[in-house]
């Protein structure tokens, strides 16, 4: 398996703070891999420098062979890199059918086309009953199908999922974790997801990068990581002996 | 043209920036606490302008006498408007703000056209003649008078909000709304107080102004845009940047309608606003944009 | 592209509609001379207004200096026609163009900031009164004297030099204001429209959709403009007198935001609907006033301001969503 994704000694400062040090991994294609770590680890930094909110400081992130660090976020999603945001955003106004059309329409001119394309994936994310509800009258839940739908219209290789997971009980925790294995077992595509729900990383990734301080501090499979001393300090505090 | 004209001309003219300075310093507060782009900023500098020039036909007071008393007034008018109309549209699209400001500008400068009709109007001060001489230079007295009062004013409102709590917790508001609530703050209390602040600032500038210009209802419209660009040329969000700006705007106006004619001046700052927003939009004292 | 026009409208809705167009159609025979500037008005407003909420309804950018465009293509078809009696309709070909050019730089120079809407709205403003001041000493168009286009009885209707009667200006505004319509519905309801929709939403959100908001709102702004360039193009061949002062005026651009915005902005027939309430009430004001003796000017503009005061604090959406709903109007897209 090829690397569709390479992180390659990246970094990134804010005025005095170091967010992201020195962090590398490769993304195999067809994988799913889940960056893991305390809140201020430099996660949603990180997938902003993939998804090109903000440029790397230093070193060079790669998609399919080509360096996408520095380009604006809608390059990279052109590109074939969809993601979702930590806190939902769907576009209000519009109903769940539409807000799913506009990514449909990315690569395909035809409304019509896209919105055929749309329904497929509102059926694969449980959504097509609700099409024609407006998006900000959704619950939690729902609305974070939607982003992931709407990313996934615009026919990504690679999905960046931001706490997808968060907020959702258990049941529905679950829902969305069938619904991303189908994906990735279907079509091959490609996940790499933040997520504090351990109940979904160690149900989904079949590898784990640990984020702690901005740089990676353990990477592995999930059984070997969470076993990891440096893992278990970082999350718990050293123990005491 | 001889040097001592151009120097006469450019020392007017920053007198007179440092005036613009102290009513975009109102704008620069409101937007910079409240969020609130102000279009009604002219329209309410004008509105002031007016009450000075009935009074002083009524009383014979001299403008810089009504400073004080008119700064409270709109200073009330501000919190008033912002608390009773504004606030709620805090949360409101941004375009809603605008349009509601727009609305109440667009009352202010027809009332103002009813109530007092379309030709210019004045104050004739006593020393609207005097002047001062330095040397070859020749400083009009007004001018003078005025540009030494905008600076007192800044000076006070920097003060303020540097040295007293009152001050330092807008100060908090404008860099944490939300942090500001959970230690405490009344924040709409204090918006309110902010614009009532920006709005006393107009109401001093417009007075000060009084000295060296006549005014119009149409005005109104004019300062507003002219306090934008002065604002966006110093940096949104920077309170000197707003003076620096007055008086570069001042500078530039002054020195056109010398070289060029009086009435085209306002093209020159128009062109300004050009220039900075394609080399430093953020301004000249502005922080970098993300 | 019949069934794009008219998917999701209900039968109702277009009963309606072409109830009030067959209305539209015959209403000179029955209107009175002043009834029937009124109707121009109106008509005017509701093309101008259908302009300007592309820009804004649509890609959600707020523009308060549109009078820009219109003076542009009015003084653009005048001067060419005065100075060398160039038909409107050619005037209109330099003037659709400058007006796209003077919106695409300020587009320039407000989006690639990616700073607020404010500093997109106080340009407009800036441009627009630049526009005034410069105009104001522009020789070639007479400068602030006005340039005047000469007016002789005309025994017919010259569509070509839009020499004639009232109501073949009607005809024309209502034309124009049907074309406006059924272009906007046909551009919502297309990639462009969708990717506008998106842009307002939420701007950042769709440029993470794979959406270019730069390109596309710069198409809005451009669009717009050279649209309205065409109501400036009748604006001066209808009253025969331009004057920088009015022409370019921020009043001007106030009186063309607030048939949208009274309506419902981001609607189709939000500006029409606006248009006829707005200056519907206005002239009857006046009109009225007008009656009891009072002239006074300003009064006018203070009404649009508290019409304006009043939609944004109680129906912020216009009336047209309100009383569509009302009227059981309700589809996809209107």
């Amino acid at each position: 398996m090829s690397a569709l994704l390479s992180v390659d000694n990246v970094s990134k400062r804010f005025r005095g703070l170091v967010a992201v040090d020195r962090l590398g991994f490769t993304v195999p294609e067809g994988s799913i891999y889940a960056v893991i770590g305390p809140n201020g680890a430099g996660k949603t930094t990180l997938f902003n420098m993939i998804a090109g909110v903000h440029a790397p400081d230093g070193g060079e992130i790669k998609f399919a062979g080509e360096r996408i660090d520095g380009l604006t976020p809608d390059k990279i999603c052109r590109r074939g890199i969809g993601r979702t945001f930590q806190i939902v955003r769907p576009f209000p106004g519009l109903t769940v059918e539409d807000n799913v059309i506009v990514g449909a329409l990315l690569h395909r001119h035809d409304v019509a086309d896209a919105r055929t394309h749309a329904h497929e994936v509102l059926r694969r994310l449980d959504l097509y009953d609700k099409r024609a509800q407006r998006a900000s009258s959704l619950t939690l839940p729902d609305r974070k199908r939607l982003e992931v739908a709407r990313a996934l219209a615009t026919g990504p290789k690679l999905l960046l999922l931001d706490e997808v997971m968060a907020g959702l009980r258990p049941t529905e925790t679950d829902r969305m974790v069938a619904i991303l294995r189908t994906l990735n077992a279907e079509t091959g595509l490609t996940i790499l997801l933040i997520e504090h729900v351990m109940r979904a990383v160690m149900a989904l990734a079949s590898q784990i990068v640990v984020m702690h301080h901005g740089a990676e501090i353990a990477q592995g499979a999930p059984a070997d990581v969470v076993r990891d001393p440096a893992v278990i300090h970082s999350y718990l505090g050293a123990e005491d002996v | 043209m001889p040097l001592d004209l151009y120097l006469n001309v450019a020392i007017g003219g920053v007198l007179t920036g440092l005036v613009y300075g102290l009513m975009a310093l109102g704008l620069s507060v409101i937007f910079g606490v409240v969020r609130v782009v102000n279009f009604a900023h002219g329209e309410m500098m004008t509105m002031a302008m007016y009450v000075v020039i009935t009074l002083f036909a009524a009383l014979h007071l001299d403008p810089l006498v009504l400073l004080v008393p008119i700064a409270v007034a709109m200073f009330g008018f501000g919190y008033l408007v912002q608390a009773s109309l504004i606030n709620p549209f805090i949360t409101r699209p941004e375009h809603s703000q605008f349009l509601l400001l727009v609305a109440i500008a667009t009352i202010i400068v027809n009332v103002l056209l009813i109530i007092y009709g379309p030709d210019a109007q004045n104050v004739q001060v006593a020393y609207a003649f005097d002047s001062y001489q330095i040397g070859k230079v020749i400083i009009d007295a007004t001018k003078l008078y005025a540009g030494i009062a905008a600076i007192v004013v800044a000076a006070a409102l920097f003060c303020f909000f540097q040295y007293t709590r009152l001050g330092t917790a807008i100060r908090a508001c404008a860099d944490n709304y939300t942090g500001a609530q959970v230690v405490g703050l009344d924040v709409k209390h204090l918006y309110a107080l902010t614009f009532g602040l920006g709005a006393a600032c107009v109401g001093a500038a417009g007075t000060i102004l009084l000295l060296i210009f006549d005014v119009t209802p149409s005005a109104g419209p004019a300062y507003t845009l002219l306090a934008f660009v002065i604002v966006i040329t110093g940096g949104l969000g920077s309170m000197p940047g707003a003076l620096v700006g007055g008086v570069l705007i001042g500078f530039t106006e002054a020195m056109a309608g010398l070289l060029f004619t009086p009435s085209a001046k306002s093209m020159f700052s128009f062109a300004i606003l050009v220039l900075v927003l394609l080399l430093r939009p953020q301004g000249i004292m502005g922080r970098r944009l993300a | 592209m019949i069934a794009r026009l008219t998917e999701g409208l209900t039968a109702r809705a277009l009963v309606l509609m072409g109830a009030l167009l067959v209305l539209a159609l015959a209403a000179p025979m029955f209107a009175g001379d002043y009834l029937l500037t009124v109707l121009i008005l109106i008509f005017y407003f509701a093309y101008t207004g259908q302009a300007w909420n592309i820009m804004m309804g649509f890609a959600g950018q707020l523009s308060l200096g549109h009078a820009l465009y219109v003076g542009i293509g009015a003084y653009a078809a005048a001067s060419l026609f005065v100075h060398f009696g160039v038909a409107p309709w050619l005037g209109l070909l330099v003037g659709a163009p400058l007006a796209a050019l003077a919106g695409a730089f300020i587009g320039y120079l407000a989006f690639r900031f990616r700073v607020g809407g404010v500093y997109f709205a106080i340009l407009t403003i800036a441009v627009a009164e630049f526009a005034r001041v410069g105009f104001d000493h522009f020789t070639w168009v007479n400068a602030s004297s006005g340039l005047f286009l000469p007016v002789k009885q005309y025994s017919g209707n010259d569509l070509w030099h839009l020499r004639g009667q009232p109501v073949m200006f009607y005809y024309l505004l209502l034309a124009a204001t049907v074309a406006a319509l059924i272009g906007c519905r046909l551009l919502l309801t297309s990639r462009i429209g969708y990717f506008w929709l998106a842009i307002r939403e939420d701007e950042e959100a769709a440029r993470a959709a794979g959406i270019d908001t730069f390109h596309y709102k710069m198409l809005a702004v451009v669009i717009s403009a050279a649209m309205t360039s065409f109501a400036g193009v009748i604006y001066a061949f209808y009253y025969n007198n331009l004057f920088p002062e009015q022409v370019f005026h921020i009043s001007r651009s106030i009186e063309i935001i607030l048939a949208p915005i009274v309506g419902g902005i981001g609607t189709l027939f939000g500006p029409i609907l606006g248009a006829f309430i707005l200056t519907g009430l206005a002239e009857t004001l006046t009109g009225a006033l007008n009656a009891v003796g009072v002239d006074i000017p300003g009064v006018k503009q203070i009404f649009y301001g508290i019409c304006l005061l009043a939609v944004i604090l109680a129906l912020p959406d216009g009336v047209w969503p309100w009383l569509s709903q009302r009227l059981g109007l309700k589809g996809r897209g209107s």
